[in-house]
């Protein structure tokens, strides 16, 4: 069974058609990348399957359950799903070891102390062991980035949404992030992610996806669509992005 | 900060001069406030203690032994000033609270809640406090439908009333300080609406507003004296029965110091606090 099925997506922001019937299925361990131009609806794909905004047509389907369904429990689905978006994922009023189990604490119910353990093992393995009483703002872009994402995978959500993680930071911090979302890979997650760091794409994906114009234009795996991309506006945005 | 080895960093003879240039015209900053408030108070003093009438104000004013005599009534009348005022600030908290938040809920199934709730804060904060106190204090135990309770406890009600919806004010307006990326990200963990507020956009919001809060308790540790209106023996009554017996107005003059000596911590507190917040919340030092 897939982990995430989108079946002909239809999105718009009053006259603005930002989603023109997008399919797209992930298996499990899947990492897919999206790439496209700014304002392609890379975001608003994203945001429709965590059910922040609702979709106009078409199904999203989640490991076999409909989660367009208007009877679904939307709590329940985003606690299955683990999101990070490009900035103020945390919440500044709560040290690093509060925001990374609350979701663990609150949502999923799990012993407060249990989750404080799993989550100072996880915080300390991506090395942000000694941050665990900071408050957010004491902490690197990069630093807090990470920590979003340790929340995020907290609750072993069956899939994470990754939002231009990295766009809101400084080069030098890039790294650490992407580093973070490397191991993730390795341990099996399941990850559809905005980026714009093409090389990064390249190296990490199995499939990347294309967009244009709310549109999935073209999508196979970095080598085909890298190297030898069919669609005219592919082989224009990707001579943009990489001649810069 | 918590990482990095400790690198014992000895200052320079330059940075040495400027700390010492720092505290030499720290100190004399100090020397000229303390100079100029020198000189206004004995202007003041001066010119209060010359004027003609200064005599007479004095003794019906500042006449120690009613003072003194007058003390113990006008403290046992500010006990119950206090009560009043704990009880009204635990009922502002929780139905201010719920205001805010009332006003707060979005969609159109809760547009009646919203409605009432405006009219409700609109209302209290354009009627003065004392006539609530009349209406409340005299109309609603006319009725008869309560049973009787005593004048303090309807002036607490009534404080209460109003102070709720001047703080429904200043928490809504905390609330919808606080960044929206900050609900989709807590939405997006799964936590439910009510939750959301509960732990993420309340103790943000709150925190934003913190100053004007205790402004705001300050000046309802004030007003709870007016309960006295409404016939409830406080301080101030305590002082009024005593200047009418006594033809003198130092009891006032002691009911007034003694509120003065209730609240003087709190605002002081109250700029502490806003100016830690200032600091916490700019980088810029300097400016
Ligand atoms: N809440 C909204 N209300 C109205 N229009 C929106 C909203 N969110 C997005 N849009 C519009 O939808 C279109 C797609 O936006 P989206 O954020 O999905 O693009 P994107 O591919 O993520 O771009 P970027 O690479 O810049 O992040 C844009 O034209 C944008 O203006
Ligand atoms: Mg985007």
């Amino acid at each position: 069974m897939s982990v995430l099925e989108v079946r002909d997506v239809w999105k718009a922001f009053g006259d603005n058609t930002v989603l023109k019937g997008v399919d797209l299925t992930l298996e499990e361990h899947d990492v897919v990348v999206l790439i496209g131009a700014s304002g392609s609806g890379k975001s608003t794909l994203l945001r429709t399957i965590n059910l922040i905004e609702r979709i106009d047509d078409g199904q999203l389907i989640l490991s076999g359950d409909d989660i367009s369904d208007p009877g679904v429990d939307m709590d329940k689905v985003r606690a299955r799903i683990g999101v990070v978006f490009q900035q103020f994922n945390l919440f500044p009023h709560m040290r690093v070891i509060d925001n990374v189990t609350l979701a663990a604490r609150k949502v999923h119910g799990e012993n407060p102390a249990a989750a404080r353990e799993r989550a100072a093992e996880l915080l300390a393995k991506f090395g942000l062991g000694d941050k665990l009483r900071d408050y957010p703002d004491r902490l690197s872009g990069g630093q807090q980035q990470r920590v979003a994402i340790v929340r995020a995978i907290l609750t072993n959500p069956e899939l994470l949404l990754l939002d231009e993680i990295t766009s809101a930071l400084d080069p030098m911090l890039v790294g650490e992030v992407l580093d973070l979302v490397r191991g993730l890979k390795d341990t099996g997650s399941t990850i559809l992610m905005a980026t714009h760091e093409m090389a990064f794409a390249r190296e990490v994906a199995d499939r990347v996806v294309f967009m244009h114009g709310g549109r999935i234009l073209e999508a196979g795996s970095p080598k085909d669509i890298f190297d030898n991309p069919q669609q005219p506006e592919t082989r224009e945005f990707l001579a943009r992005v990489t001649h810069h | 900060m918590s990482d990095g080895t400790p690198t014992a960093h000895e200052p320079s003879l330059l940075e040495l001069e400027r700390r010492a240039y720092r505290k030499r015209s720290t100190w004399r900053s100090v020397g000229i406030a303390a100079g100029s408030t020198l000189i206004f108070a004995t202007v003041a003093t001066l010119l209060v203690v010359n004027t003609p009438g200064w005599e007479a104000v004095k003794e019906s004013f500042f006449n120690w032994e009613i003072g003194k005599e007058s003390f113990p009534d006008i403290l046992k009348g500010l006990w119950l000033n206090i009560q009043a005022l704990f009880f009204a600030g635990i009922g502002v908290a929780i139905f201010g609270t719920t205001l805010a938040i009332v006003r707060s809920l979005r969609g159109p199934v809760f547009f009646p809640l919203r409605m009432l709730a405006t009219i409700y804060v609109d209302l209290f904060r354009g009627v003065p406090v004392l006539i609530v106190l009349y209406l409340v204090g005299f109309g609603i135990p006319a009725l008869g439908i309560f049973p009787p309770l005593s004048a303090a406890v309807w002036g607490t009600i009534a404080i209460g009333l109003c102070y709720s919806a001047y703080v429904a004010e200043v928490l809504r307006a905390g609330m919808e300080a606080v960044n929206p990326s900050q609900r989709v990200a807590a939405r997006s963990l799964g936590l439910t609406h009510g939750k959301t507020l509960r732990m993420v956009v309340i103790p943000q919001g709150v925190r934003k507003v913190i100053p004007a809060l205790m402004n705001d308790f300050v000046s309802m540790q004030k007003d709870v004296g007016l309960i006295s209106v409404l016939g409830a023996v406080d301080a101030i009554r305590a002082a009024q029965i005593d200047a009418a017996t006594t033809y003198n107005f130092t009891p006032y003059v002691v009911a007034a110091m003694l509120f003065i000596a209730i609240s003087l911590p709190l605002t002081r507190l109250t700029d502490y606090v806003a100016a830690r917040m200032n600091k916490r919340e700019q980088i810029g030092g300097v400016v």
